[in-house]
């Protein structure tokens, strides 16, 4: 404060209620206004106006290489119905999502209730499963496009050498196969993250309850459904909301494993999104597309947030 | 124990003695075999995560013909520098590391000092519309990417005056195929906003307030008192922000053209487009790429795992 600021006179006291109060208050602190307004600027052009033109752009025929962008109405969420294409997208990220993320939240808390142990070398333990996440998934689908190799990839040999398969499979040229073999490579790339999430979980729950758990006769089994994944249930939420969100926009494993093949059994809505606004320029139908990708998040989020929190309530 | 004794009392003191040592052995032994089995499958599961890891490594020193090996050779036989050579060769590796390193870095110094200052106002300073604000900003990290994508798309390609663009922004490419339009739609994040804000609200008001009355005004509490006092926060978000930079495919897809400014994701993806075959180069290529983080993420793990944490508690 600079010192040659007036003291405010006892009498001069802020003024009671309502819009004067307010008004006030903002001419008093306005440095704070001041601090946040790149931030905010910055919210008003890549978040606030992008979504209202993302909406604007869904109602025309915005074509970038075409000067003529008519206004169409519905056209294009209406055209969203009758794309087989959009529909099998959605289908598509749907399956992934349904196992991906459960199985992946499963791998995470498998790994990380086991790391909650006292064991030897337990930092290095987590450093290796938190290594995938690190790894850029460009290089993640590099890497996994060569496991699944048909006829050298590491996958096939051992699970030749298992006994599991007889014949090298053709991973991620199998239409049947394709969507799995992106599945897995996402667990394994994800689990390290929901390990961290879930071990600082499991660190916040007294020892007291296992300890009372133990006195009344539970075992570690009882003691894990009853105790460990109740008390966890914030933790899953919070991951589960995320990681639904997170596995609807799924892109880059895509573009580089599968490019939405083989049949268009990999291409989800994040790929179809992509391909229509920047192979084809299709920018309305892309931006009602988003759209729609949008309101199924919403929905899902709302949904969530309603159902679940009052259900687990304890 | 002491029950079992009153219910058994026709057992003899010798026989007593033997039935608790063997329970007690008993005990000892199931915890020592679940201990084992906790090793065991702890440790199959660390080689299955690691390993495509490790075999990425592995190739990057064999030459292509090891690497067509069946079964896999997991230690080099003919250990090679080769493919590293080649791919600095061909992929002009110093420009790439260069255009990720300026990208991510700079994107890290403005969210260091734009998400910090926006964080010590929302978590110490009282305004009109702080609460509001704040709680459109988290909302809107539910709206999807591809919702934000095409219209930022748009916006780069019109800022005026820039990449022959005349004043009303048309004309030219605006900020597109640019180190401008890689940076400024990042320069700060929410994301990286709430986890500051969170840190900054376990730092009593007390310390502000006595700097209050010492006479510090706000910008010198944030700079002088808060700042020193979130160096942990400072670095977990650094390094987040740095990762998730580093690592990005996606923006530099679709906004980078010429190949003087590609980045090292989109420049390896190509890469891999171009010459689908040749895996020797590409492994080389590939453990490029994720060295960096690798390296800052073995230097930093603790910030690394409190970070997530931090802002993964909250919800």
């Amino acid at each position: 404060m600079a010192a040659t600021a007036q003291p405010v006179p006892a009498y001069q006291r802020p003024p009671e209620g309502g819009i004067r109060r307010t008004l006030y208050l903002m001419r008093k602190e306005w440095t704070a206004y001041v601090s946040i307004t790149p931030v905010v600027l910055l919210f008003i052009v890549f978040t606030v106006f992008t979504v209202a033109f993302s909406f604007y752009l869904s109602f025309h025929k915005w074509n970038i290489l075409e000067p003529d962008r008519p206004f169409v109405g519905l056209e294009n969420y209406a055209r969203l119905f009758g794309d087989e294409r959009f529909i099998r997208a959605i289908g598509n990220t749907i399956y992934f999502t349904v196992f991906a993320v459960p199985l992946t939240m499963a791998a995470g808390l498998l790994v990380a209730l086991l790391l909650n142990n006292k064991i030897r070398l337990r930092g290095l333990y987590r450093t290796l499963f938190y290594i995938p996440n690190i790894t850029p998934l460009v290089v993640s689908a590099i890497i996994w496009k060569w496991v699944y190799q048909g006829d050298y990839g590491l996958l096939n040999y051992y699970l030749i050498q298992l006994g599991l398969i007889e014949r090298p499979l053709l991973w991620l040229a199998d239409p049947n196969l394709a969507m799995p073999a992106v599945i897995i490579m996402s667990i394994w790339g994800g689990a390290g993250y929901q390990m961290v999430i879930y071990l600082a979980g499991l660190q916040a729950i007294p020892e007291d309850f296992y300890d009372a758990a133990k006195v009344d006769g539970a075992n570690g089994f009882q003691r894990l459904i009853y105790i460990t994944i109740p008390l966890l249930n914030p933790t899953s939420i919070f991951l589960f909301i995320t990681s639904v969100i997170g596995s609807f926009q799924i892109f880059t494993q895509i573009y580089i494993m599968t490019s939405g093949g083989p049949l268009g059994r990999t291409s989800t809505i994040g790929y179809y999104i992509y391909e229509k606004a920047f192979r084809h320029f299709d920018m309305g139908y892309a931006a009602a597309m988003g759209y729609a990708l949008f309101a199924m998040i919403f929905v899902f989020t709302i949904f969530q947030l309603r159902f679940l929190r009052r259900e687990f309530e304890y | 124990m002491e029950l079992a004794k009153r219910i058994q009392p026709t057992m003899t003191r010798q026989e007593q003695e033997q039935r608790d040592r063997k329970a007690a052995s008993n005990r000892q032994l199931t915890a020592l075999l679940g201990k084992i089995a906790i090793y065991v499958v702890t440790t199959t599961l660390a080689i299955i995560f690691i390993a495509p890891w490790a075999w990425m490594v592995s190739a990057s020193f064999q030459p292509i013909g090891d690497i067509f090996d069946w079964p896999p050779s997991w230690i080099p036989e003919n250990f090679t520098l080769n493919n590293y050579t080649r791919f600095f060769e061909e992929a002009n590796i110093g420009r790439l590391v260069l255009n990720s390193t300026l990208v991510a870095g700079s994107v890290v110094i403005a969210q260091l000092f734009l998400n910090s200052l926006a964080a010590y106002t929302f978590a110490k300073r009282r305004f009109p519309g702080r609460n509001l604000l704040f709680v459109i900003m988290l909302g809107a990290l539910m709206i999807p990417g591809q919702v934000n994508l095409i219209p930022a798309y748009l916006i780069l390609q019109h800022v005026p005056l820039a990449g022959g663009n005349d004043i009303l922004g048309n004309g030219g490419h605006g900020w597109l195929d640019s180190y401008a339009g890689l940076i400024v739609p990042s320069l700060s994040s929410i994301y990286g906003i709430f986890l500051l804000r969170q840190y900054m609200k376990s730092i009593p008001d007390d310390l502000i307030d006595a700097a209050k009355i010492d006479g510090a005004g706000h910008f010198r509490i944030y700079w002088q008192i808060v700042l020193p006092l979130c160096g942990p926060a400072l670095a977990a978000m650094s390094i987040f922000t740095f990762t998730y930079h580093w690592n990005d495919f996606f923006w530099p897809l679709i906004l980078i053209t010429s190949e003087s400014l590609r980045t090292l994701q989109l420049g390896l993806a190509l890469f891999v487009v171009r010459n689908r075959t040749v895996w020797d180069i590409v492994m080389a290529g590939s453990v490029i790429a994720t060295l960096p983080i690798l390296v800052i993420f073995l230097l930093f793990q603790r910030y690394f795992i409190r970070g997530i944490s931090l802002t993964g508690m909250r919800g």
